[in-house]
């Protein structure tokens, strides 16, 4: 049997992957896919202990975010649609305005 | 050497492998075809960890609806390689490396410290509960979770509408 601290170092290690692309990536569309990583890495997380203690809340918990990560994504790529047809562009580093 | 570590393994290491992929490709088009890699791989763990439906739903709503609309709109938009995606060393990127690596670090100390179930959930447990099946989990959702599934259904009408309305030039 796998010990649940291994599924939790993967987690970590997955958030930390998806932290990283946040930090360094420039298109704002992959910056997305990177958020939607950190999101899988909390839900690797939830399961990991719902199997260790026998309890389905966790199960739960992970089909909520996932129903929340839906959202979350029509809403942001609502709005990198909305973004690119009025400045023509989905870099984050061009999108300026709101920075002053 | 059991047959769970080395499925454990090698999922572990095929998820890390198309994670790093969805950070590194060029185009966005080849992120998102790994961030599906990425979510089938994920959806064996969670069958590792006898968590079916949700690894169903993974696959559904992750791999299937989620994607698709990420597709669509890289599609939509035409979007090309990034120009200046070379391998430049800025101060932000060595910044954000050493944001992530630390947080990896502090995180791994913290899980080592955990201590050790002082109870154990066995197999022939879960089966004879039906753990991680529709129907236990279901149970739990319509009689303990009632509320917070309406809420959430409330925000998927919520984000629809929305959508519709931050994206359309015209109503």
């Amino acid at each position: 049997m796998v010990p649940i601290s291994y599924y939790l170092i993967l987690a970590a290690a997955l958030f930390c992957l998806g932290m990283f692309g946040v930090l360094i990536r420039r298109n704002a569309l992959v910056v997305f896919m990177c958020v939607e990583l950190m999101l899988n890495a909390a839900n690797l997380t939830f399961l990991a202990f719902a199997k260790q203690n026998g309890h389905l809340t966790g199960h739960v918990s992970a089909f909520f975010v996932i129903a929340v990560a839906a959202a979350e994504a029509s809403i942001g790529l609502a709005i990198v649609i909305a973004v690119f047809r009025s400045r023509g562009t989905v870099s984050i580093e061009e999108i300026r305005t709101m920075k002053h | 050497m059991n047959i769970e570590l080395v499925l454990f393994g090698a999922f572990a290491l095929l998820t890390l492998l198309s994670a790093g992929l969805v950070i590194f490709a060029k185009s966005a088009i080849s992120s998102a075809m790994s961030l599906v890699a990425t979510f089938f791989f994920l959806a064996g763990i969670y069958v590792l960890l006898w968590a079916h439906t949700v690894a169903v739903l993974q696959v559904l709503v992750y791999a299937g609806a989620i994607m698709v609309l990420f597709l669509f709109v890289i599609m939509l938009l035409n979007l090309g390689e990034e120009t200046s995606a070379g391998p430049r060393l800025t101060l932000s990127r060595i910044l954000g490396g050493a944001a992530a690596a630390g947080l990896l670090v502090v995180l791994v100390m913290v899980i080592w410290r955990i201590p050790a179930p002082t109870t154990t959930f066995t197999g022939a447990q879960a089966v004879a509960s039906g753990f991680g099946t529709l129907p236990a989990i279901g149970q739990v959702i319509y009689t303990q979770w009632l509320l917070p599934f309406e809420a959430v259904s409330l925000l998927l009408l919520v984000a629809m509408v929305g959508a519709v309305v931050v994206a359309k030039s015209r109503i």
